[in-house]
């Protein structure tokens, strides 16, 4: 029976629906509240910087959603504009769902416009008519919908409400005609277009679009509508009324710019259907919430020690809190591992489990809390709207060193991973800029560095100082970008200084449901990489660190042992015998041959190792610690713990040295391909590895030996 | 000749000429920055680096340069 019913399908269709608004209008969470995608959502422009495909069913219908990067208008003035743009004329899709903010009504309906006079389908979502509600705003829909000849439907993406009703709008669109939207100019405007109108009717010009619309875009010299009509036999008699016409426009709006003409037609056009339509009570101008708050947040004086203090306050939660489960992490790591190791009889597999395998993935998963809490700091400096008022503060000393006042957001998204900041730095409009904050955005000490810096931190300082160390680390490695990013525009990146122009969002409550699913997928996706890069790489270490073995070298300790007199000479020489054979494996030669190299940075070869491991991933550092200091650790202290071993084997200064390596250098493999990909040519990837290792290689010298004059 | 950039925080202006053109011009009359627009300075940056003004419902952070470059008279 169910075969048969599989084997009748039903007829679907399938509809491909592009999502277009102005930057954080909702497009993204909308997509999420109608498919069970979990797109980025933040509040701030510039979220969504790539296009992205969700697919899901409704009825009868295959839907095929695109997320398109927010546009405020048809320019192509950054690059995700550009992506959205090019993907609007050129691609294939059915209709247009234009999502706009129903607070905000006016603005938004600027791109609507646009959007009219595409030979599209379109349907235009009011988004966050819970907010408008409350906000004492009320929207006549159906008004709205005969006036524009397109349907509008009211919807709340955060609620759910409405979005049945969209879809249903979606698909009665999709059955019927195209729309007749009821653009209307001013009268000279008007006659303008009808007299092109009259023209290419005459010459029974074919095309797929109306001839008003046409006419329209001609008008406003829509570059994509000249260059299909440019070949066009009629051109020649067309370009000269077309003259004329910019002309008459130019000199009604007494402006020598038709561009700016037709924005002042379609504002006004605008204003006239949102006086039509939208009903606010209680118009008495008051402060808004968002102002009263910002009257603290981007105060003069306040604003930048506020900010310091948050920033401050979350590295001391990290580590406060991160500290308490990590003792049962830890515990239940060794646990693991006795108990796993108790089971396997050949001491070889055993050792690749227990000191390869878990100790290595232990390592890594030990500083799961502190990453939680480090994503939970910036899910809620991302959805607050705070993310843009920062931006704002600190665009003047930002630009004192050569960065745009918006290549914060790319930096900050850089303490979480490198690979979307390098991704959100799209968000730049000058390719200049763009590469300067690329090759600045690996200051920014990524999650995956965090393991590393609890880690030394924890093991020279108490436990009420780490945080502090935590927040200087941070800061330190900021601080080191933004005169690295002087030094590039000073040489590399010469140029004249691109504007700084923002829009800045309300503030918002951010659901704990959106934090919480943020959060997760973050921390899944740290966990995964524990799995499986991580573990493949512990193993792969572990190999290295185990072989070839050396039967002579295991003999001769073998028989001193015996003959060892008391139980400590036997336990020192076991030790001896350890390290001894550490060194001789493949591992231990790598670290031996390039020891000299990092000889000045105080490092020792294990160090040395972990360093070079960690250029495929950070967390491989902790790992490839974890792996060695297991192997070669003292039987006989009481701890196992990697800290103690760390405190212990390593001598102050040249942790310090190790720490600012860490910071500067390359962040990992996977994060070097997308900055590639992102700057546009390998020659930049050698740049950056170049320019990092030798800035990290200077600094932690410098670092060194500053640290052993004072210490 | 009053600019955008010589306002005090509070001040509401009316704007008379965006004396820019291109990329930059198109950012602010998308933005609703344009002839006969209304806008009020909320805020400034430490030493005034950047300003912020209200639109409508739409608050814009732009740098004095930018604001220098949008004339504009006192309402
Ligand atoms: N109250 C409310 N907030 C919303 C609604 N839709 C989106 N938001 C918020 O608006 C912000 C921008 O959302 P996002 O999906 O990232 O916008 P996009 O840039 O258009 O993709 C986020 O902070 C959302 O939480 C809604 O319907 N109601
Ligand atoms: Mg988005």
């Amino acid at each position: 029976m169910s075969e048969i019913e599989k084997q009748c399908p039903i007829t679907a269709n399938h509809i491909k629906v592009a999502l277009v608004g102005q930057p954080n209008v909702g497009k993204s969470m909308l997509i999420n509240s109608v498919s069970n995608a979990h797109l980025h959502v933040g509040n701030f422009s510039g979220v969504t910087v790539d296009k992205t495909e969700v697919l899901f069913d409704y009825k009868d219908y295959h839907f095929t959603v695109v997320d398109l990067p927010g546009t405020y208008a048809f320019t192509d003035y950054t690059i995700e504009e550009r992506v959205t743009h090019d993907y609007l004329c050129a691609e294939d899709y059915d209709i247009i769902i234009n999502v706009v903010d129903a607070t905000n009504l006016e603005k938004n309906l600027q791109l609507t416009s646009e959007l009219l006079t595409m030979s599209k389908k379109v349907i235009i979502a009011l988004n966050m008519i819970d907010e408008a509600e409350k906000e004492n705003i009320h929207i006549d829909a159906e008004y709205m919908s005969e006036l524009l000849g397109v349907p509008c439907v009211k919807v709340s993406a955060a609620t759910k409400m409405g979005i049945e009703d969209l879809i249903d709008a979606v698909i009665q669109k999709h059955e019927s005609d195209k729309n007749r939207p009821k653009l209307v100019f001013s009268e000279p405007v008007e006659e303008e277009i009808a007299q092109i109108v009259w023209y290419l009717d005459k010459h029974k010009f074919q095309s797929e679009n109306s001839y008003r619309n046409i006419a329209i875009n001609l008008l406003k010299n829509n570059k994509k509508t000249y260059e299909k009509l440019h070949d066009e036999p009629i051109w020649t008699e067309l370009q000269p009324i077309l003259i004329e016409a910019s002309r008459h426009i130019e000199l009604h709006h007494d402006s020598d710019d038709v561009k700016e003409a037709f924005a002042e037609e379609y504002a006004s056009f605008n204003r006239g259907i949102v006086a039509e339509v939208l009903k606010q009570e209680n118009t008495k101008e008051q402060k808004t919430l968002t102002e009263k708050i910002d009257n603290i947040l981007i105060h003069p004086l306040f604003g930048i020690p506020i900010f310091l203090f948050f920033m401050w306050g979350l590295f001391q939660l990290t580590f406060e809190i991160g500290a308490i489960p990590m003792e049962y992490i830890d515990a239940f790591f060794i646990w693991l591992g006795d108990t796993i190791g108790a089971t396997i009889g050949n001491a070889d597999v055993r050792s690749l489990v227990v000191d390869g395998i878990i100790a290595g993935v232990g390592a890594v998963v030990l500083f799961v809390p502190n990453i939680i809490i480090l994503f939970i700091g910036i899910a809620l400096l991302e959805s607050t709207g705070y993310m843009s008022r920062v931006a704002f503060l600190l665009d003047g000393f930002f630009h004192k060193f050569g960065l745009h006042g918006q290549s914060f957001i790319p930096l900050v998204t850089g303490f979480g991973c490198s690979i979307p900041a390098y991704m959100s730095a799209r968000i730049l409009k000058n390719d200049r800029d763009r590469l300067l904050t690329l090759f600045i955005i690996g200051f920014m000490s990524c999650g995956a560095r965090l393991p590393v810096y609890v880690l030394f931190a924890g093991a020279f300082f108490p436990q009420e100082m780490a945080g502090s160390v935590l927040f200087i680390i941070y800061v330190s490695g900021a601080m080191l970008g933004l005169v690295a990013a002087k030094v590039l525009k000073l040489t590399a990146f010469k140029g004249v200084d691109e504007p700084f122009v923002m829009e800045m969002p309300k503030y918002r409550l951010p659901s704990v449901k959106l934090i919480w699913h943020t959060v997760l997928t973050k921390t899944m996706m740290y966990l995964k990489k524990a799995g499986t890069f991580i573990a493949g790489a512990a193993m792969l270490v572990w190999f290295l660190s185990n072989y070839p073995h050396n039967p002579t070298l295991q003999e001769e300790y073998w028989t001193k042992i015996e003959k060892a007199s008391s139980e400590s000479e036997k336990i020192h020489l076991q030790n001896r015998l350890d390290e001894a054979l550490l060194e001789q494996s493949y591992l231990g030669t790598i670290g031996k041959f390039s020891e000299p190299l990092f000889a000045p940075l105080g490092f020792d070869w294990k160090m040395s190792v972990a360093l070079q491991t960690g250029l495929a991933a950070k967390e491989v550092v902790v790992s490839t610690l974890g792996v060695l200091y297991a192997l070669g650790s003292d039987v006989d202290s009481e701890s196992d713990s990697l800290t103690t071993a760390i405190s212990e084997n390593i001598p102050f200064a040249s942790a310090v040295a190790f720490i600012v390596v860490i910071m500067i250098y390359l962040p990992c493999l996977a994060a070097s391909i997308v900055f590639t990909r992102e700057a546009g040519h390998i020659k930049y990837f050698f740049y950056l590895l170049f320019f990092t290792s030798l800035v990290a290689y200077i600094m932690a010298f410098i670092a060194y030996n500053i640290t052993l004059m004072v210490a | 000749m009053k600019t955008l950039k010589d306002c005090e925080k509070a001040c509401r202006v009316k704007v008379l000429k965006l004396n820019t053109s291109g990329d930059l011009k198109q950012r602010l009359i998308s933005f609703g920055i344009m002839k006969e627009s209304v806008l009020e300075v909320l805020e400034h940056a430490p030493a005034k680096s950047t300003i912020e003004v209200k639109i409508g419902k739409m608050r814009i952070a732009l740098r004095a340069q930018e604001a220098e470059l949008i004339e504009v008279e006192k309402v």
